[in-house]
């Protein structure tokens, strides 16, 4: 269905950009024959693929790698710069749960304003009102403000509407992170139907998880490039492989984000361990006499699927440190009972703005043991992002 | 699968919009003009009362700054009557052009995140403008008849005005909505155009009270074209030269085609730059 798709965007070097009108009048007049200077940044470079109906394709890709602005050129909200895409009918779109929602107006108006918004004919949603109504499970508050909704009846409402849509070709961006269990396993349930049906679904995520549970088949960008397509375990494992690299790229400083003003020499943790452990994660910052005030320091405990589990900034404990000469510290984690996996630390030095952000600064195991005083099956335990710390007492 | 195949190909120099698409969007057209309603008298004590407040206390003031104090011409029609009228059909061009504008901005986390024809978002505030009208219509009526003044069968044109004033406006406004997608100058620029434009046009006063010398001057403003139809049809006054009546059409045609060929210009890159 695409070909050579490409998307630039053009970002100015030579002078600022005007944003004002009469700024750039004002240019135009100083130097009316003036060629601007522009560096390209190529978003998408020559992608060229083919999704056949009744396929569910996961899109996934590190943040940046062009995953969402694919999915927006195949949505037509913004333009190709070279390329040409041909979609074999209508594309609804799931960009963001709750676009055109207006929190003024009341759940009925807000479903029949969303569904026209995402393509649907009047007669349409009439037809599938009382479906979209049932699915959603907001019947008694129909005639309700959506902005007197709690956010979880909303969400529900938006992702509701969506779903109902019959559109040819379904563009997913995310969305299911929201919503209790319950709501989640409808919305996938919802979304294999529609591929089923014989229509297809593109679904951007970088949780592997669900496009693991979801897709049938499956795409991998780096860097505005198409690096695999096809089964899903296939393409899972070039995706994990590439987090290997890619954190091989990033000791080494000028590969990361962030001004480099400050950076960081050495982040460290114990590598393998117990759940119970507390985590400690030692760092050491260089130098630079020039900055002025103190910087913070942000550790990021982050799972295998991307979640972040655990932000800890030290601002929140008031801790700073002074850049005038090299520093280190230590960072401890008292009382997180990690499950089973490996983790990945990102570590960030800040003060107005990032100094450094090394993603993927250290990582750790956390062995299979369990730190209860028994043992059960695993539908005791499989459930729940970390382990807690609890006890129950009879009365 | 019978649907029809969409191409998406990179932006050509001459954008004209895909009319099929556009039709197929009327049911937006429709959403968002409800909604604009519908917000405007939600949480409002009065409701659409404000519709009628507001031009009759305008007109209201202008009878007594143009009529009393300044003592200006009317052509033989009560003051407050022909304020009114003016307020009434110039609110329509205004209207449209003022909240056309800013629409694109406002709805920009649609513009963002969903596609749909971007010219039905500036062209759905028409609908508002347009209620607003209906109701100040009526009581335009009530005024005629409590001043027994009867505009005869000039009334009949006033459909077509309408329909001059709703394109001459969303010409504009399209244009300006496109625009303040990247310079959001136009924001402060508008207001004060509309406003330098509403006292250079006849619209609180009579064509009677412009000194000879400026005349043509004002006989060149198509918005005085537009003020003297609609004054013809609503008040019974003397009729315009026909070259205006031409030329107000010819003008709003030609200010929507431009407008459509400025916005769509610019469509392509709204969800890039907004």
């Amino acid at each position: 269905m695409a070909r050579g798709l490409g998307k630039s965007y053009r970002i100015a070097t030579s002078g600022r950009s005007h944003d004002r009108l009469t700024e750039a009048l004002v240019a135009r007049a100083k130097d009316p024959f003036h060629r601007r200077e522009f560096e390209t940044f190529e978003a998408l470079h020559d992608m060229s693929f083919d999704i056949p109906w009744g396929e569910a394709v996961g899109i996934v890709g590190r943040n940046g790698a062009g995953k969402s602005t694919l999915l927006k050129i195949l949505t037509r909200i913004t333009a190709p710069t070279t390329g040409r895409v041909e979609l074999g009918g209508r594309v609804g779109s799931l960009l963001e749960v709750g676009t055109g929602f207006h929190p003024e107006l009341t759940g009925r108006e807000n479903i029949f304003l969303n569904g026209s918004l995402l393509g649907m004919g009047r007669s349409e949603i009439r037809r599938r009102f009382d479906d979209i109504v049932r699915f959603s499970g907001i019947e008694k508050f129909l005639e309700t403000p959506v902005k007197r909704f709690s956010s979880g009846m909303y969400v529900r409402l938006a992702f509701a509407v969506a779903a109902h849509l019959e559109t040819e070709i379904l563009a997913i961006d995310e969305v299911l992170a929201v919503g209790d269990a319950e709501f989640q396993r409808k919305s996938l349930d919802k979304m294999r139907d529609v591929a089923k049906d014989g229509r297809a679904v593109l679904y951007v995520s970088h949780q592997m998880q669900t496009v693991t549970a979801l897709c049938t088949s499956a795409m991998f960008i780096d860097r505005g490039r198409l690096v695999q397509t096809g089964s899903v375990d296939d393409v899972m494992t070039a995706y994990r492989d590439s987090f290997d690299d890619w954190r091989a790229r990033q000791v080494e400083a000028k590969h990361r984000p962030g001004t480099g003003e400050i950076r960081l020499e050495r982040v460290d943790t114990t590598e393998v361990r117990d759940p119970v452990d507390d985590t400690v994660v030692t760092f050491a910052v260089g130098a630079n006499p020039e900055i002025v005030g103190k910087y913070f320091v942000s550790c990021h405990i982050v799972d295998h699927q991307g979640a972040v589990v655990a932000q800890c900034d030290s601002r929140l404990v008031s801790q700073w440190f002074d850049p005038s000469e090299p520093r280190s510290g230590e960072l401890r984690i008292k009382n997180l009972w990690l499950k089973p996996g490996t983790y990945t630390i990102d570590a960030f030095v800040c003060q107005n703005g990032v100094f450094d952000g090394w993603r993927g600064a250290a990582a750790f195991e956390v062995l299979p043991h369990l730190p209860y005083p028994d043992l059960v099956m695993d539908e005791g335990v499989e459930l729940g992002a970390v382990f807690a710390d609890f006890d129950y007492e009879a009365w | 699968m019978s649907a029809p195949r969409i191409v998406i190909t990179p932006p050509g120099r001459l954008n004209i919009p895909r009319w099929r698409e556009v039709w197929e969007a009327r049911e937006i057209f429709y959403r968002f003009g409800i909604r604009d309603v519908v917000l405007r008298y939600r949480q409002t004590a009065i409701g659409i009362a404000w519709v009628v407040l507001q031009p009759l206390v305008t007109a209201g003031i202008f009878a007594i700054v143009f009529g009393r104090v300044a003592g200006l011409p009317t052509g033989g029609v009560p003051y407050l009557l022909f304020a009114f009228a003016g307020t009434t059909a110039w609110t329509v061009f205004s209207g449209v052009l003022t909240r056309a504008a800013p629409s694109l901005v406002a709805n920009q986390a649609l513009v963002s995140k969903v596609f749909f024809p971007r010219v039905v978002v500036p062209l759905s505030t028409s609908l508002s403008v347009m209620l607003d009208f209906c109701v100040s219509l009526v009581m335009l009526g009530v005024l005629l008849v409590v001043y027994g003044v009867n505009p005869g069968w000039a009334l009949l044109g006033l459909p077509l005005w309408t329909v001059c004033a709703v394109t001459f406006g969303s010409g504009l406004g399209l244009a300006a909505s496109a625009v303040m997608v990247k310079y959001r100058d136009v924001t402060y620029v508008l207001p004060w155009l509309v406003q330098v434009l509403m006292y250079a046009t006849p619209v609180a006063y009579s064509l009677d009270a412009v000194p000879a010398n400026l005349s043509w001057l004002f006989a060149a403003n198509p918005l005085t074209w537009l003020m003297e139809c609609f004054r013809w049809s609503m008040l019974g006054t003397p009729a315009p030269p026909l070259w205006q009546i031409a030329g107000l059409i010819a003008v709003s045609a030609l200010a929507l085609a431009g407008g459509l060929l400025v916005f769509q210009q610019r469509e392509r890159e709204f969800a890039d730059v907004i």
